[in-house]
């Protein structure tokens, strides 16, 4: 799932400051599964939000909703009746929500209320961590199953790096190791010698390197 | 702060710590339960949200506080040790908001200790009389 | 003859090589590079410039490389992939090589977390083992990455990195294995102080032939205090300094006399050890001792060839 954190309460304050009337939009995919962004986030923020403005003597009205996704036509489009009495829209999905928002509403103000992080696991309840970068061309196979571009701080290919030590990464005692990871995955299902092979440069551009990318299944369309 | 502010806080309770006593409120506060302590019973201090405690300072309370079970008592499990995630969590949220953390208190406590439930009623109000009104009081 | 520097010169004339580190300034000053080199021509067949080393924004190593190339030394650009691209690396080679610039050293680089601008993009568009791949075929067939030609030679000495001490310990001889592979000519280790895990790494290396196939230059850190001892001991992820070591340090009277001595030890274990074809002393902020340490290791005068 696509992982997300809300922002600091200032911070939200701040992008809000001098509107009055607002749309808090919550969403039901990912960010509901990782509690960044669900109703019950929404209900929580509004309520948050309603206290720092009346501090500063500056009530705001807020709207809570929470649509299915925000990252659907289906879905989104569900607010063209009511999103031109809103100042804003602040939204609770990922990036993807707050731009396809700016993307269907062209005089609406999107704003988001959320910090997107990655796309991540649920190792336990309430702690979240990266397993894929969205590199646009998957080498799982040849690493264990375990990825080197989101998982290695330096991204490396071909093996660790000279800071790998007891398992984890110099760059934090608290991040395992992923060529670790990798060596001892291989070495338990007797396929070390992967590890020989030198993988090649990588293909950036299929990446978000190459520009904003797009799919287009034709068996799909209508 | 002068003697005169009268702090209106609210107590989320759970049912369980308090049964023993809470059904007899003038009992409890002839023995000296501040009668500015407003009780909200719930059937497990696990069950108190976020949003609750929020709301309650949003609408003006000067203070709010949970009081459950003991954290390795709880009768349903891990609900008092929730709710003490839950307290440290607004406390945030006030801190962000420039407002006094020690509005809000979660309070582990032997089941059916009716002393032990007025003083930390009495502990708190004196703490938010020190406080002061809410920033929010009447907003 | 790939590269016909200074230190392949001496290395497949089959002599020990003595190469050192030398640090760019966090400045303009030209004269300090110089004034490092001045210190070390005598005493080492070639000198590294780091780049932007522990991601501390320093004079870049290559004009580092040319400003001692300039006094007559044999530099050793080092270069990081965590600061440029293919585009970048490629075309700093060119650079370098038209620079009179004969060696590279083909590392990782330390991440930009631990530097001066912890919240720098780190680049990483190939690995290390990826560029030495790619200096080979620059050198060898006169190819950029993409296959298109270059006009004029690349004659560069090719080294890497090998650190015995990182995790995990049997992959790393594996891991030099694939850098040889790549078509690395040189190694340049981490700084050793635990003697009995390189001569277990020295040994693996044997075993599979690899001190054939590139020559291994130990490296070495002079230790200047009892808090770099135990600074090192503790902070610095792969590298190993044994409590012996840090005890010795505390114990001497004269810490820097001490960090002196089990230098030179240290290259004396070096120097019986099969398969090493020298040393690289990196005397971080103590570069002035460097002559000495050499000198007394026995090491002097440096053979011309």
């Amino acid at each position: 799932m696509i992982v997300a954190e809300r922002k600091p309460i200032q911070e939200i304050l701040s992008m809000i400051s001098g509107l009055r009337k607002i749309l808090i939009l919550g969403c039901k995919g990912c960010v509901t599964v990782c509690s960044a962004g669900s109703e019950r986030e929404v209900m929580i923020l509004a309520t948050i939000i309603r206290m720092g403005r009346k501090k500063k003597d500056e009530p705001i009205e807020l709207v809570e909703r929470t649509l299915v996704r925000q990252c659907d036509p289906e879905f989104i489009d569900q607010l063209s009746d009511s999103i031109g009495q809103f100042d804003a829209v602040l939204s609770m999905a990922c990036g993807v929500g707050v731009n396809f928002l700016a993307d269907r509403y062209p005089k609406t103000i999107a704003l988001p209320a959320v910090n997107t992080k990655f796309y991540g696991v649920a190792e336990e309840q309430g702690v979240w961590s990266e397993r894929c970068a969205g590199c646009g061309d998957c080498i799982l196979n040849l690493t264990g199953g375990l990825c080197p571009v989101a998982r290695c701080s330096k991204g490396l290919f071909n093996g660790p790096c000279g800071g790998s030590v007891n398992g984890k990464c110099e760059i934090n005692p608290d991040i395992n190791c992923v060529w670790q990871l990798i060596y001892d995955r291989l070495k338990g299902l007797n396929q070390l010698d992967k590890l020989d092979e030198i993988l090649p440069v990588k293909d950036w551009g299929v990446s978000s390197h190459g520009g904003p990318r797009k799919i287009v299944r034709e068996d799909l369309k209508i | 702060m002068s003697d005169t502010f009268k702090p209106e806080i609210i107590a989320f309770c759970c049912h369980y710590t308090i049964y023993n006593f809470a059904r007899d409120l003038q009992g409890l506060t002839k023995s000296g339960f501040p009668e500015n302590v407003k009780i909200e019973k719930v059937s497990c201090s696990g069950r108190v949200a976020r949003v609750h405690l929020l709301r309650t300072l949003e609408e003006g309370a000067d203070g709010v506080y949970v009081v459950g079970c003991e954290e390795e008592k709880c009768h349903n499990g891990a609900g008092s040790r929730r709710a003490k995630k839950r307290s440290e969590y607004v406390k945030d949220v006030l801190l962000q908001l420039g407002m006094e953390p020690e509005r809000t208190e979660m309070f582990f406590m032997p089941r059916g200790d009716e002393a032990k439930f007025i003083d930390i009623a009495r502990e708190m109000v004196e703490k938010i009389k020190a406080l002061g009104p809410s920033p929010l009081r009447g907003k | 003859m790939k590269a016909n520097s200074n230190l392949e010169r001496i290395l497949t004339s089959g002599q020990f090589a003595v190469t050192a580190e030398c640090g760019p300034p966090k400045g303009t000053l030209g004269e300090v590079v110089r004034r490092k080199g001045e210190s070390l021509k005598f005493c080492c067949d070639a000198l590294n410039v780091t780049d932007n080393q522990t991601a501390i924004v320093r004079m870049s190593s290559i004009s580092g490389c040319a400003l001692l190339k300039g006094l007559g030394i044999d530099p050793v650009m080092q270069m990081v992939v965590r600061d440029r691209n293919r585009i970048a690396i490629q075309s700093d080679i060119l650079g370098a090589v038209a620079l009179g610039i004969r060696n590279m050293l083909c590392l990782s680089g330390d991440h930009q977390k631990f530097g001066n601008h912890p919240s720098a993009k780190g680049v990483y568009d190939i690995d290390s083992i990826q560029l030495i791949q790619i200096v080979k075929r620059m050198r060898d067939e006169k190819k950029f990455l993409n296959g298109e030609d270059i006009s004029g030679e690349v004659p560069l000495f090719i080294g890497a990195a090998a650190n015995p001490f990182a995790d995990p310990f049997e992959f790393r001889v594996r891991r030099l294995a694939k850098k040889i592979k790549a078509g690395v000519d040189f190694i340049q280790t981490q700084a050793i102080f635990d003697m009995e895990r390189f001569l277990r790494w020295m040994a693996m290396v044997r075993d599979q032939g690899l001190d054939k196939k590139a020559h291994i230059l130990a490296g070495i850190i002079p230790i200047k205090s009892v808090g770099m001892a135990r600074y090192m001991a503790k902070n610095v992820a792969g590298i190993t300094v044994p409590k012996e070591i840090v005890t010795r340090m505390e114990q001497a009277k004269d810490a820097k006399e001490e960090g002196v001595k089990i230098a030179i030890e240290i290259i004396e274990q070096i120097k019986e050890i099969e398969g090493v074809h020298g040393v690289h002393v990196m005397a971080v902020a103590w570069e002035d001792i460097v002559p000495r340490v050499v000198k007394e290791a026995g090491l002097m005068p440096r053979p011309l060839v």
